[in-house]
């Protein structure tokens, strides 16, 4: 398993965690997408995304459902909380694309992997200025399943 | 002539924080090169080498997108609203 410097935490409820898994899988083997829109540690709303580019190894979020979701953020004012994606055959650790295209620095990068069918695993990242560092996760108040050690 | 531009986050540190700023031009190029005059590096951001509009920034006129508008040659009126949100992407 690939680590990076431990750096903060991050706490999602249950729904939130599962909602993401059930996303991840429903486009198997399809990378899917998604934000979290937040406000004071709390999720607010779970936007699905599709992925542009419908791959196994890359996505790109539409950009007019971007937009939608980022307007809708504003309106409520709610911050961009999270913004997720899916591994469907590598671990939860962000590939050099995801630093490369990492552009929101204010959100936390979390990946959702399904490496492992059976086990998905969630770990989240900031990744500012191409450097990643990993937040401790829980969901529901226990440590987020984060893959294979 | 003023149209206003929305900054994301990332590209704030050109416009000394601010997430909105003022622009001019009757087309998105000469926005972007009035972007670039008022605040530097905004409008060198939102082009690639070939002047060209950089394929993860994705930029809205009223909200559409501007690839299914005119690109970059994409015509602006008075009083339009320009968003700019960099791609979410990754692999």
């Amino acid at each position: 398993m690939t680590r990076a410097q431990l750096q903060g935490r991050l706490d999602l409820d249950r729904d939130t965690y599962e909602a993401m898994v059930a996303h991840a899988r429903s486009d198997f083997p399809y990378e899917v997408c998604g934000l979290l829109a937040g406000t004071d540690g709390q999720v607010r709303k779970h936007y699905v995304i599709p992925n542009a580019a419908r791959s196994m190894t890359f996505y790109q979020m539409d950009a007019k459902a971007l937009l939608g979701a980022m307007n809708d953020m504003d309106d409520h004012d709610w911050d961009l909380m999270a913004i997720y994606h899916s591994h469907t055959h590598t671990e939860a650790f962000p590939s050099p694309t995801d630093v490369e295209l990492a552009f929101y620095p204010e959100a936390v990068y979390l990946i959702v992997s399904l490496q492992d069918a059976d086990a998905p695993a969630l770990r989240g990242f900031d990744i500012v200025d191409s450097k990643v560092t990993e937040r401790i996760l829980y969901v529901g108040g226990e440590e987020a399943p984060v893959g294979k050690r | 002539m003023s149209i206003e531009v929305r900054v994301p986050t990332i590209l704030r540190k050109h416009t000394g924080g601010e997430k909105k700023v003022d622009g001019e031009g009757q087309t998105l190029r000469e926005l972007v090169d009035d972007l670039e005059l008022s605040n530097p590096g905004l409008g060198g951001a939102l082009v690639d080498e070939d002047g060209r509009l950089h394929r993860f920034i994705n930029i809205y006129v009223n909200d559409e997108d501007v690839r299914f508008l005119g690109g970059i040659e994409t015509p602006l009126e008075d009083g339009d609203s320009v968003s700019i949100l960099p791609a979410v992407a990754g692999g």
